[in-house]
């Protein structure tokens, strides 16, 4: 009887073999049917407009004006050149954003743990209204209802050596002098040798079971490192320049353009909120069992801080902080609603100009995957460092 | 024994310094000169803070800008003789709020009674027309009596399901018309309205796709695998605002002449398309999180595998992952401000073209603070409820 049933040859519709090289080659068929009907009709379409497909264009003069640019730029430079614009302009934006919101985020996630009542309650007022309103209605309103009211240059407003009106905000700022290089190399060979110096004095200090100040003789290394530079140059590593208006435009100091300070207010006041929220999560991930284990070895509170709660928490902060830089940077694209030209808004006035949707999306679409892929790529080799090694 | 006697008998009550408004000020603001100062400094910026606010709201504040609007913030151009079947719309979700209330209790409570709270202030301020009054007061009549037949039968549990799946298509019915009643096509959508439709529709059709695409990218089938994971990744490296120029600019040219599509459906497929690769990631999740034994013990009580997805796996993967997935929809309900830039008139955009007109110059701030207030209210309800589903669900406690 069982053979008989071994006999039966098995239709190939229900051979286990064949099932899935069928149903994937159903899929892929009608995968491939239905982006060929799209791209036809889009070839179609765009002949009849008179558009041709490729990337010539960015070749051509651009004809457009961009108001902030980090390299050299006019209306007669290339599409390609413009592109660039905006891709540096992003960078600048995301590049400021991730590390103040860094900052504030570690601020309020330290806030939110603090056991002083006041504190604790302004962090989480903070965080609350701040993540609950879009962040789109956010730079509107820094935008459209704190910094373009402000009065006109020649009125501006003044605060701390500050100007601000409603074409842009002078802040001092530090101005390079012709030392700034010997400094900035001396003072990194001053950290690099304090770090040895330190590690070595600690080494003693475990070999010998006595007291070396490794912590002393690491700062008198950076501190010899300065004077030295000092020294060699006779002047100090760099002025600061004071901003003043002059007729109708500021000197000095570093100008920001109000589309600037809109995009950047909104996305680190909006990015901090999460990531404080992340901070307070790792710090709580931590047993209770680390921290009583450390204070039963005796440890200072900042040293258990520093050597046993944050290296844990650290672990559990990277990946989600890793996937809030990357929403940053892709949410510097609304810097399109202020005019704060990034590179989304360039690609959208070129596609304008040219009718080249195709291609400019294609490239905006790269621009952020390459952003993606590399921010993803450092972060995983910081998270590599701080894994737990296991046996 | 004789030790925990005298221990009881001599309990000495609380030093005074650590009990009562002194001990509790002393314990949580001025523990020791740190925290004293951080009191100080947070106080004086809180004092400021709150009394440059309260003055603005109350006194500087144009609040004209909102009042004279309300009906265009709300519902755009949506026609005033046809407004009724918006408040039908509202009404049969409140009476499934009101049921649900009396069947689940609980949460749901906490929701009826904001739902009811926000009706009844909205109705006593003073510029809604007398109309709209008549249906505040019958929606709140209805959450009330919508508790009271919920809470007398556990039976309504299954109807009151079934209400909340049909909710969308008779909701849609009403606003839209569907031939049978006057067509109010799409370009008449707006304000709040449209805001919450896009929202709603793009969320439930991301549903499917979600899942399918979390079950592609699990499959062991390689093309459907590979296509999983380039669609998720590719959607989720780029910014929204690129998938929805896609959808609106570029989608018409891909569709050629023969499908048209308006605006607004447009920009609903952009959101689903969207949504759908991050949902797809929450849902997958879920399913990383199931220990190996369901799929085993399912497939020795010889399910297939449609079943053992449908009536083992899935079940259990989507309710580990609610809290994420309300998350989700928070933020999508937030980005949905993004239409605005690509010329929606929703919320955002009806604030932006109301403070273009001459008559209300200057009243910015008032427009767009009104905007964020709607948002925040509903964001911040949604992630409370979310972290009280997390706790009644227990996951993430450890």
């Amino acid at each position: 009887m069982k053979k008989d049933i071994a006999d039966v040859p098995t239709p190939f519709w229900r051979n286990k073999k064949v099932i899935p090289f069928l149903a994937q080659g159903i899929f892929a068929v009608i995968i491939a049917i239905s982006l060929l009907f799209l791209f036809s009709n889009a070839l179609d379409g765009l002949r009849q407009m008179g558009i041709s497909l490729g990337f010539d264009f960015l070749k051509s003069s651009a004809s457009f004006g961009i108001s902030e640019s980090l390299i050299d730029y006019t209306p007669e430079s290339s599409y390609g050149t413009a592109f660039l614009v905006g891709v540096l302009n992003t960078l600048r934006v995301s590049f400021f954003g991730i590390i103040i919101a860094s900052l504030i985020g570690l601020v309020v996630g330290i806030s939110r743990l603090s056991n002083n009542w006041l504190v604790n309650k302004t962090a989480s007022i903070y965080v609350e209204i701040f993540r609950n309103t879009p962040l789109l209605v956010q730079i509107s309103i820094w935008y459209f209802a704190v910094f373009l009211p402000l009065p006109r240059i020649e009125e501006s407003t003044r605060f701390l050596f500050s100007y601000f009106s409603n074409r842009g905000s002078a802040i001092p700022w530090f101005q390079a002098t012709s030392g700034t290089l010997v400094w900035v190399l001396l003072f990194a060979v001053g950290v690099i040798a304090s770090v040895i110096v330190w590690k070595l004095r600690l080494k003693k200090q475990i070999e010998t079971g006595e007291n070396k100040r490794p912590g002393v003789w690491a700062i008198g290394v950076v501190i010899l490192s300065l004077v030295i530079a000092f020294l060699a140059t006779f002047q100090a590593p760099f002025n600061i320049t004071l901003p003043t208006v002059e007729g109708r435009s500021f000197m000095g100091g570093l100008r920001l353009s109000p589309e600037f300070l809109a995009i950047l207010l909104g996305l680190v006041i909006y990015t901090s909120t999460y990531i404080g929220e992340i901070v307070r999560g790792g710090i709580q991930s931590v047993q209770k069992g680390q921290v009583e284990a450390a204070k039963a070895l005796g440890l200072k509170p900042s040293t258990t801080m520093r050597l046993v709660i944050f290296p844990q928490a650290i672990r559990v902060i990277i990946p989600p902080v890793t996937s809030q830089y990357l929403n940053l940077i892709k949410n510097s694209s609304l810097a399109i609603a202020v005019g704060y030209q990034e590179v989304v808004s360039v690609g959208e006035t070129i596609n304008n100009q040219t009718g080249k949707a195709i291609e400019s999306v294609t490239i905006m679409i790269l621009v952020y995957l390459t952003f993606s892929l590399l921010t993803s790529f450092f972060m995983n080799q910081f998270n590599k460092r701080s894994q737990i090694v296991e046996r | 024994m004789n030790n925990n006697e005298t221990t009881t008998k001599n309990e000495m009550a609380p030093p005074k310094s650590s009990i009562g408004v002194p001990g509790w000020l002393k314990q949580n603001l001025f523990s020791n000169w740190w925290n004293t100062l951080l009191t100080i400094i947070f106080t004086v910026i809180t004092i400021y803070v709150v009394k440059g606010t309260f003055t603005w709201v109350f006194f500087t504040a144009e609040w004209s800008v909102v009042s004279e609007n309300f009906k265009l913030l709300m519902v755009g151009q949506y026609p005033d003789e046809e407004l009724w079947r918006v408040w039908t719309a509202l009404s049969i979700f409140t009476a499934l709020v009101g049921i649900s209330w009396g069947v689940w209790k609980g949460t749901m409570g906490h929701v009826s009674i904001f739902l009811g709270v926000v009706m009844a202030i909205t109705m006593v301020v003073p510029f809604i027309a007398v109309g709209s009054r008549i249906w505040l007061a019958a929606n709140i009549g209805l959450l009330v009596l919508g508790f009271a037949i919920g809470k007398q039968s556990e039976k309504l549990k299954k109807p009151v399901l079934v209400g909340w799946f049909l909710l969308v298509p008779i909701g849609m019915f009403f606003i839209e018309g569907f031939g049978l009643l006057n067509e109010v096509s799409t370009n008449f959508w707006g304000g709040f309205l449209l805001t919450c439709l896009i929202a709603i529709i793009s969320i439930i059709a991301s549903f499917p796709i979600g899942i399918l695409l979390a079950l592609g990218r699990r499959s062991n089938l390689p093309i459907i695998k590979w296509f999983s994971i380039i669609y998720i990744e590719l959607i989720r490296g780029i910014p929204l605002i690129t998938v929805l120029f896609v959808a609106q600019l570029m989608l018409p040219l891909f569709l050629g002449d023969t499908i048209e599509l308006d605006k607004v459906l447009r920009a609903m497929i952009g959101f689903t398309l969207f949504n759908a690769a991050y949902l797809a990631e929450n849902v997958r999740g879920g399913l990383q999180s199931l220990p190996r034994g369901q799929y085993e013990a399912a497939q020795a009580l010889g399910l297939n595998k449609a079943k053992m997805m449908t009536f083992v796996i899935m079940p259990q993967a989507l309710k580990a992952v609610i809290p994420a997935m309300v998350g989700q929809f928070i933020s999508i309900f937030k980005d949905t401000v993004l239409v605005s830039i690509v010329g929606l008139i929703d919320l955002l955009g009806m604030a932006k073209k109301i403070i273009a007109n001459p008559q209300f110059l200057g009243t910015q701030m008032e427009s767009f603070v009104f905007v964020a207030f709607v948002f925040f209210m509903i964001c911040y309800l949604m992630s409370y409820v979310s972290r009280r589903l997390e706790r009644s669900l227990g996951v993430g406690e450890r």
